[in-house]
């Protein structure tokens, strides 16, 4: 985790026209169309858009789990962590089987991977659930030890698909602000997902909109807010609010004939 | 933790801290004295009533002696056969042959599950014909496996594998099938493709299907065998549980065949108590899915 594989690095991710049609099952529309977005190293970049704008077929893109129809995606720190709207635990395995997994798949040697494994729980303030089954953690936690597994891939990205939404607000909140601690500590890049403006406001650094049926980037910020933020400041609310009035023109624009 | 972020949400800590505290679920051992009331009393209730019934009508006489013998007679059945010393020889040779041919059904039903849920072609060519063939009687086999076979051990085992090895390859098919694409793609994400991601995600995650198949096919081995040893019953084979039931029915001893039924039942209920009853909760407890 060394500052200077960042900065040798140009970008996080970069997409170049990327476009998404799904055959067969799909109508024939594409979902995604010549998107291009680039994310720098340690940066932390919210996607916004409506529900069903292709939020996840762009992470799946990303992830290396689909592939586009046409353009190109360059992911140069190799493959990149993933974590899920559900948790996407394993549950045959404790909390710190599920990390351990995460750390044997990178080829990490077993005597090092159980102090590993409870380094990253303790990162994500769950240090003593090490036993824990899935079915034993709360929503909040379950979401915290799927944090540490992405991480445990050790990867330079970070992908996020809207990994709090079904949360409640005050957990939700206590997550945010681990993430951002989370985040500063490690110098990674985040791509994240997300239809929540406020979320978004509060967490990135940038913040792109996407619009629906064909999804494309609409227009983007560059929040300047210094982190630690909190989803209640004035300012996360005020830029919430431009940005909200711009997702309910778009969403407006499908209602038209 | 003097951290600009603490400093800026003093709060969140102690927040985080009775978040965890709420939610977590506490897991506790049920005490030996409720196991007792629960779980072992329902049981031991219905047999005790089940004898009463039958001593009752034994009693009233509602048939002759020979129909249906006193529950004395059946347990005098039992004592001889005791005193013999033949009653575990007769067991051991039907569990023996149950146990090995289910062990064999495992070896071929396993990597057959796995063929038909992972190759296409496969799965269309074979998998109608192995549903089907679980709603066959594998009694219908034993002929055929006679014919083949003669009255060999040889055919008990056929007859076994006919009965176990769909039951035990459809359960993996079922459980592959119902391993949610989530947990698939969260495999591949950590890295986990091709042999590895089989061993390490696809398998385990499709465990509970293939448990509940093992105990079906369990179930099967036993019924086809029973059925193998009443059909082809030959003084040349070891006496099994079958054949002890099928001596006792030329022989017109009515306690000695309602002791086989019984010992038949007992043997079945047994093993499944002991060794998939046990194997089946754990699975699925250790997955939060059973209490
Ligand atoms: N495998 C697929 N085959 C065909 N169509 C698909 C497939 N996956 C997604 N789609 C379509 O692509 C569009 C975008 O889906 P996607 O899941 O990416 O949306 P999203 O922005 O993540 O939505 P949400 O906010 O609800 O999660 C939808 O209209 C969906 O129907
Ligand atoms: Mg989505």
């Amino acid at each position: 985790m060394a500052p200077a594989t960042t900065t040798a690095l140009a970008h996080a991710v970069r997409l170049d026209h990327v476009d998404k049609t799904f055959g067969r099952s799909g109508d024939g529309r594409p979902v995604l169309e010549d998107i291009s977005l680039t994310v720098a190293p340690g940066e932390f970049v919210c996607l916004l858009g409506a529900s069903g704008c292709g939020k996840s077929t762009l992470l799946n893109l990303v992830a290396g789990l689909d592939r586009p129809t046409g353009g190109r995606i360059d992911v140069p720190g190799g493959r990149p962590a993933l974590m899920f709207q559900e948790h996407a635990l394993f549950p045959w395995l404790t909390a710190g089987r599920n990390i351990e997994l995460a750390l044997r798949l990178r080829g990490v040697p077993r005597p090092a991977r159980r102090t590993e494994a409870e380094r990253l729980l303790d990162l994500v303030r769950l240090g003593g659930s090490y036993g824990k089954r899935v079915h034993e953690l709360s929503g909040g936690m379950r979401q915290r030890v799927a944090l540490a597994r992405a991480l445990a891939q050790d990867s330079r990205l970070l992908l996020m698909d809207e990994p709090f939404a079904a949360l409640d607000a005050i957990t939700r909140d206590v997550l945010h602000h681990e993430l951002t601690r989370i985040w500063r500590e490690t110098e990674l890049s985040v791509l994240f997902v997300t239809h929540n403006v406020r979320e978004a406001v509060r967490l990135g650094g940038r913040v792109v909109l996407l619009s629906s049926r064909p999804g494309r980037v609409v227009r983007e910020w560059t929040v300047d807010l210094p982190q630690p933020r909190r989803i209640e400041d004035a300012a996360v609310a005020e830029l919430s609010v431009e940005i909200t009035e711009e997702l309910r023109g778009e969403i407006r624009r499908h209602g038209k004939p | 933790m003097a951290s600009p972020d603490t400093a800026r949400h003093p709060d969140l800590a102690g927040l985080e801290a009775g978040l965890d505290a709420l939610d977590t679920v506490q897991v506790r051992r049920t005490p030996v004295r409720q196991v007792l009331l629960r779980k072992v009393l329902p049981p031991v209730t219905a047999v005790v009533l089940v004898l009463a019934v039958w001593k009752l009508l034994v009693v009233a006489g509602v048939t002759e002696d020979y129909k249906l013998p006193d529950p004395a007679a059946v347990w005098d059945s039992l004592r001889q056969l005791w005193l013999k010393g033949t009653l575990f020889d007769i067991i051991w040779t039907s569990v023996s042959r149950g146990l090995l041919g289910f062990a064999a059904a495992l070896a071929l039903g396993t990597p057959l599950g796995l063929l038909v849920a992972r190759v296409p072609f496969v799965r269309a060519a074979l998998g109608p014909v192995l549903s089907g063939l679980q709603s066959l009687p594998s009694v219908a086999w034993v002929p055929a496996a006679v014919i083949w076979l003669g009255i060999t051990d040889a055919a008990m085992y056929a007859v076994i594998l006919l009965g176990a090895v769909p039951s035990i390859a459809n359960g993996l098919v079922s459980g592959i099938d119902q391993v949610p694409p989530l947990y698939l793609r969260a495999g591949r994400t950590l890295g986990a493709t091709g042999a590895r991601g089989a061993r390490l995600v696809l398998l385990p995650a499709a465990l509970p299907g293939y448990v509940a198949g093992l105990k079906q096919g369990w179930a099967f081995s036993w019924r086809s065998l029973m059925a193998a040893e009443l059909i082809a019953s030959s003084p040349d084979l070891g006496l099994g549980l079958g054949q002890y039931l099928e001596n006792a029915r030329t022989d017109s001893d009515m306690p000695g065949v309602l002791l086989g039924i019984l010992l038949i039942l007992f043997v079945g209920i047994a093993i499944d108590l002991a060794v998939f009853s046990p194997l089946e909760r754990r699975v699925l407890r250790t997955r939060g899915l059973a209490a």
